[in-house]
């Protein structure tokens, strides 16, 4: 086995050879311009763009003509929720999103409030998923968009989204998904679920940064945004800019790939990450999973480990990549906002640590991550005054701590 | 974040872990922070009697790695001085000790108000009429 263990899928994945390999000769030899229209340098780029615009589709259940190429989910979160608002402006100014959302959703909705827009940030449950109750009530006639994500980057839970797509499409509401942690690892179908715009990128499914896709459906509604580049009017006039085809090649053969096996790694991830679960559970007490397993992502397990503050336990186990809410490791000294909406009390949330498992990830190196996990939880416990008090009976919740000394 | 060497090394081994019985007389415990902040230290120590020179100090640290470094460190400077040395310790001290990003002052202040926190302890304890609580 080899060291550092890569446990963070939810941040970044590994290229899969296998894309690389596709990847690799438009960077060569099929080095053209897809908007050259005139020679075959532009052809070839212009077909190898049209066929990972077939793959993309495929994966969710789309036409490839609904596919727009963008340089990630940042860029497609910003072009559909910033281009619907400016689109549909007339009709309402009023969006839904949830406090849970990926920093790209909450910036561009806080962005859009400062222009003049309502937003409605929905809370979530302590399962982290919304209560569809308070979306139904928070439509209004002046609602124009419903931003909510497919899982969540932290947790993996899963919205109910077909619920979530219903609502809104009976509604008369358009709906953005930013399913960058779902695409691939679940099925995802943007007609069965009522999605009508849907974030995607390459770099969460083995393929390379810098590109991602925007699903824009085309009928029933057919929707219509606002470019936020203007330029040569590439694709369909909604994303103009020369169009990165190595990078589009490489997330259309991560889609494939994961079309083809995405039911069998799933069985794969989920034997793995129960088994981290298990582990874990089984050498120590006071472990919480955050939010529900019912409705979560093969690969995800949050947890926290009581006691035992994140960043500390990250120290300990530095030959393993995970990733912690914690946020001592970010200048705010703020918990994770995430594990805060789920109400985990922020001791917890300063508690948690993220794993996230992939394609790589082998038996082996979930045993060696329990087991080093379990052993520096025991060491740091140990140093704990908040573990020697919870062993002395005293209640935590009601002891008066001193943020300052006297 | 790429934490110093002598960051990493008191959290590797860390110095004086471990509790005084807080009943002793002689033992002055501070406990400072707050669960929701991410970090609470617990620092105590035991002064001589006879020559007012504190002799034991053990800390127990929830938080991040500079916090536990930040009182492992304060302990063992405490071992030796006086309860007037003591207080001499500064949170600065403390930064420039363990190389600590501006992020990480906190961790210091945190270990200063531990210290305070003993101490204050230690003479409520001491203080004439003080005897049986």
């Amino acid at each position: 086995m080899k060291l550092a263990v890569y446990m963070d899928n939810h941040a970044t994945t590994q290229v899969d050879p296998r894309v690389l390999d596709a990847m690799l000769p438009y960077f060569r030899e099929e080095f053209g311009n897809a908007a050259s229209r005139n020679h075959v340098f532009g052809w070839k780029a212009e077909e190898a763009v049209e066929k990972s615009r077939k793959q993309v589709a495929a994966l969710i259940g789309a036409q490839p003509k609904e596919i727009i190429f963008t340089s990630g989910a940042t860029e497609s979160d910003n072009l559909a929720i910033k281009g619907v608002a400016e689109m549909y402006s007339e009709r309402g100014k009023h969006i839904i999103t949830c406090l849970t959302e990926h920093k790209a959703v909450l910036d561009c909705c806080k962005k859009l409030e400062k222009q003049g827009y309502r937003v409605t940030w929905l809370p979530v449950e302590p399962s982290g998923r919304i209560d569809l109750e308070r979306l139904q009530a928070a439509i209004t006639g002046e609602t124009i968009l419903i931003t909510l994500m497919y899982a969540n980057n932290e947790t993996g839970v899963l919205h109910p989204v077909s619920e979530i797509g219903r609502i809104a499409h009976e509604r008369g509401v358009l709906f953005h998904c930013d399913a960058v942690q779902a695409v691939g690892r679940v099925p995802v179908n943007v007609i069965d679920e009522n999605i009508d715009l849907l974030s995607i990128s390459a770099h969460k499914i083995y393929g390379p940064k810098g590109v991602g896709a925007l699903y824009v459906r085309r009928r029933n509604p057919r929707v219509q945004l606002t470019a936020q580049m203007d330029g040569g009017g590439h694709e369909r006039g909604m994303r103009s800019g020369t169009l990165n085809v190595p990078g589009i090649v490489g997330l259309g053969e991560a889609c494939g790939i994961c079309q083809r096996e995405m039911a069998e790694e799933t069985i794969r991830l989920k034997g793995l990450r129960d088994r981290l679960k298990a582990r874990l559970e089984a050498s120590l007490d006071e472990v919480y999973v955050n939010g529900t397993m019912e409705h979560r992502l093969p690969n995800n397990l949050s947890m926290s480990f009581a006691y035992v503050e994140g960043e500390s336990l990250l120290m300990g186990i530095n030959d393993v990549a995970v990733s912690s809410g914690s946020a001592c490791t970010s200048a705010t000294l703020e918990p994770s906002y995430v594990l805060k909406a789920m109400g985990a009390g922020d001791d917890l949330a300063h508690s948690s640590i993220r794993f996230g498992l992939g394609r790589f990830t082998t038996e082996e190196e979930v045993d060696y991550v329990a087991g080093r996990v379990t052993e520096v939880v025991r060491k740091l416990r140990e140093l704990s005054p908040l573990y020697e008090m919870a062993r002395e009976g005293v209640n935590l919740k009601n002891y008066q701590w001193t943020a300052e000394g006297q | 974040m790429a934490y110093s060497d002598k960051v990493l090394d008191h959290y590797n081994n860390p110095r004086n872990a471990g509790s005084l019985d807080r009943n002793d007389p002689n033992v002055g415990t501070g406990m400072v922070g707050a669960p929701e902040c991410g970090d609470v230290m617990k620092l105590q120590l035991k002064v001589n009697p006879e020559s007012g020179v504190i002799e034991e100090a053990r800390f127990k640290t929830f938080g991040c790695g500079s916090a536990i470094a930040s009182s492992s460190l304060a302990t063992e400077w405490l071992k030796g001085r006086t309860i007037e040395q003591a207080l001499a310790i500064k949170n600065t001290d403390i930064v420039s000790e363990l190389s600590l990003p501006p992020v990480k002052i906190h961790c210091s202040v945190l270990a200063e108000d531990a210290i305070r926190a003993a101490i204050n302890d230690y003479k409520r304890k001491t203080a004439p009429g003080a005897e049986g609580r």
